[in-house]
């Protein structure tokens, strides 16, 4: 008998796997050749995008950053296009154009990882602004790390968001990482005590652990939801791979690295199943389906076609009616 | 309507958007409750409410990208920008988001913003309060630089500009916000990328946009009288800007001057220059020849700065080396 918190938490596990399969996959096709440019992956954060994204609906927006595949795949990306995309083919999500630091989907509300650290909380500030204009109950989530805390964009935007009360959700990702510098050589400060600085409420949760994330996630959304303003929740994770996939992180202590698996956060959601006595059978369900999953986005990434240069020009501005 | 002022034909294309599209909002450093540091959007809050028409803390950076990520999720915003100097605090917002979001999301979403901006000298505002830098914006695929030179097309633009779905750099150049000009009842949007022959003539084309559109037209009269006829364009936006008008005005005068306040060096005149040396080449009679600012910071003095901004006549000298 499946009870309702282990059916939810089976669901995170899935969600998580789902991101964790599909990144470690572009990790190998990046290897071989066969995704182009420059990925950043989220392994061992896989907590923070699906819980957070667990209180969220489609109408609401989020503005992620570098690291992005897990929000764009919790937020709900097409996974065929989401694969496309980041293999450079001409239906891809964004028609090639974006790549891996720039997949978006309008029509889920995800307005775009992004290339530049810090650029995405404006945006969801802005966001956030239609949101309140339009009077809906949609909220806007900003997603960075703590790498973006020492950006001008980010004070500004606390500032602003506080000021006029905006619907909106600052998360950071705190994964001690600043790109190739231990964060704690960059930033003075503690992001609670920005948020207290801005008068922001703020919380923090153990970033590994899928159901608290998403349990303190939904307070946080439904005081948002009923004009109570920005607030901001600040994860703790773990980076495990490079700052960008090939990154050798010579710079990362090797006892430091090796501690990482201790935080995963799937093993730690399958540790919390199997004390719940959930059937092994659910458990290795959930992994064909995700490994199917994965196949299938990979095949018809691989069955995509290269874009042509010749359309390019009629996209650089919106076309006039009627053209 | 009959005679108004340069920043009362913007607030009155503001006023006219904000009344008839719900999704137009205004904002910016001191616009609303202070009605702008020219005066441009007094009395727009008291009309429209602080939701939609709001001060802004000081915060460029942040007040750009907002206007993105607001336009992205279905709202029209037209942001201010108190100098033109200060965008360089904004470029991350300009140039990798706004500018790219259409084309990088493969056509998933577009802009609609308007980024409204003063450049310009003649206040003696110094090196950080008058600068006219157009052409860096004109120089992002994706933004659209338009550029107005007298009330009527300043209203006319605007409206266009606001209901353009792509982001717009909306330029005004402070010393035009007291001068007056006819103004039509009911005046339409003009189109953005269509120049206006502000004065035809046949003898010397002069292509230019914004305060030194009068500048020309001032050079032209005096001209005139010793038998010079000059053609003047005003080209209202850089970003289209309209090659088929200024080609075919070479064909008809075969001599080409390209005229504007900012830096001579990799400026708007260099890229017109240079299309113009190409595809009417063989209509040139003489070389072409820009007329602009000094490649220097502009300088604070009120004698330094009257010599530093390009004037009747730095164009009438130019006007006599292409006959020459």
């Amino acid at each position: 008998m499946t009870s309702n918190s282990q059916k939810r938490l089976l669901g995170f596990y899935e969600r998580m796997l789902l991101v964790r399969e599909c990144e470690l996959k572009l990790s190998a096709l990046f290897a071989d050749g066969e995704v182009p440019g420059f990925i950043h992956l989220s392994v061992g954060q896989e907590a923070v995008a699906i819980g957070v994204m667990d209180a969220l609906n489609d109408s609401d927006t989020i503005a992620s950053n570098h690291r992005g595949h897990g929000h764009a795949i919790a937020k709900g990306v097409d996974l065929d296009s989401f694969f496309l995309e980041i293999m450079g083919k001409q239906e891809g999500i964004c028609g090639g154009r974006g790549g891996s630091m720039h997949v978006a989907d309008m029509s889920v509300g995800m307005l775009g990882a992004n290339g530049i650290v810090g650029a995405g909380i404006p945006l969801a500030v802005g966001s956030a602004l239609a949101h309140q204009v339009h009077n809906t109950q949609n909220i806007a989530v900003a997603f960075f790390g703590d790498g973006a805390l020492a950006e001008g964009v980010l004070h500004e935007s606390f500032n602003l968001a506080s000021l006029w009360k905006l619907p909106i959700l600052f998360v950071c990702e705190n994964n001690g990482w600043s790109e190739f510098s231990p964060t704690s050589m960059q930033f003075v400060a503690e992001v609670r005590d920005l948020a207290t600085a801005f008068k922001m409420p703020s919380r923090q949760v153990d970033g590994n652990d899928v159901s608290a994330v998403a349990d303190v996630t939904a307070e946080i959304v439904s005081t948002i939801r009923s004009n109570g303003g920005p607030q901001v929740l600040e994860c703790t994770t773990r980076r495990v791979h490079g700052h960008y996939e090939g990154d050798p992180q010579q710079y990362r202590d090797a006892d430091e690295l090796a501690s990482v698996s201790d935080y995963d956060p799937i093993v730690l959601c399958e540790e919390v199943l199997q004390k719940m006595k959930t059937a092994g059978r659910d458990i290795a369900a959930i992994r064909t389906r995700v490994a199917d999953r994965v196949s299938a986005a990979t095949d018809a990434g691989r069955a995509g076609t290269l874009p042509s240069f010749g359309h390019l020009l009629a996209d650089v501005y919106t076309p006039a009616r009627g053209a | 309507m009959g005679e108004v002022r340069f920043g009362q034909a913007i607030n009155l294309a503001l006023d006219e958007s904000l009344e008839n599209d719900p999704s137009v909002v205004v904002f910016g450093e001191d616009i609303a409750r202070p009605g702008g540091p020219f005066g441009v959007t007094r009395g727009l809050q008291a009309k429209y409410g602080e939701l939609r028409v709001r001060d802004t803390p000081i915060s460029e950076a942040t007040l750009v990208s907002a206007a993105v990520g607001a336009a992205m999720s279905g709202l029209k915003p037209v942001v201010e920008i108190m100098f033109m100097d200060f965008i360089t605090l904004a470029m991350d917002g300009l140039v990798n988001q706004a500018a790219k979001a259409r084309f990088m999301f493969g056509g998933q979403c577009s802009v609609p913003m308007v980024l409204r901006t003063p450049h310009g000298g003649g206040l003696n505002a110094g090196p950080q309060h008058s600068q006219c830098l157009e052409a860096w914006c004109a120089h992002i695929p994706g933004l659209k630089v338009v550029v107005p030179s007298n009330p009527a097309d300043a209203y006319g633009l605007l409206k266009a500009a606001i209901a353009d779905p792509d982001p717009v750099i909306f330029v005004e150049n402070k010393a035009l916000y007291a001068a007056k000009g006819p103004m039509e009842d009911a005046p339409g949007p003009l189109e953005i990328g269509q120049a206006h022959i502000a004065r035809p003539g046949t003898d010397v084309t002069v292509v230019t946009y914004g305060a030194t559109v009068k500048t020309a037209l001032r050079s032209a009269g005096s001209l005139s009288e010793s038998g010079i006829e000059l053609e003047v364009i005003d080209l209202r936006s850089i970003q289209p800007w309209d090659e088929a008008t200024v080609l075919a005005s070479l064909s008809r005068t075969h001599r080409l001057i390209i005229l504007h306040e900012a830096v001579t060096a990799f400026g708007t005149g260099a890229e017109i220059a240079a299309r113009m040396a190409d595809v009417g080449f063989d209509e040139l009679d003489a070389p072409i020849v820009r007329v602009g600012a000094p490649f220097m910071p502009v300088p604070f003095a009120a004698s330094l700065e009257s010599q530093y901004l390009p004037d009747a006549d730095d164009l009438i000298a130019a006007v006599h080396k292409v006959l020459a």
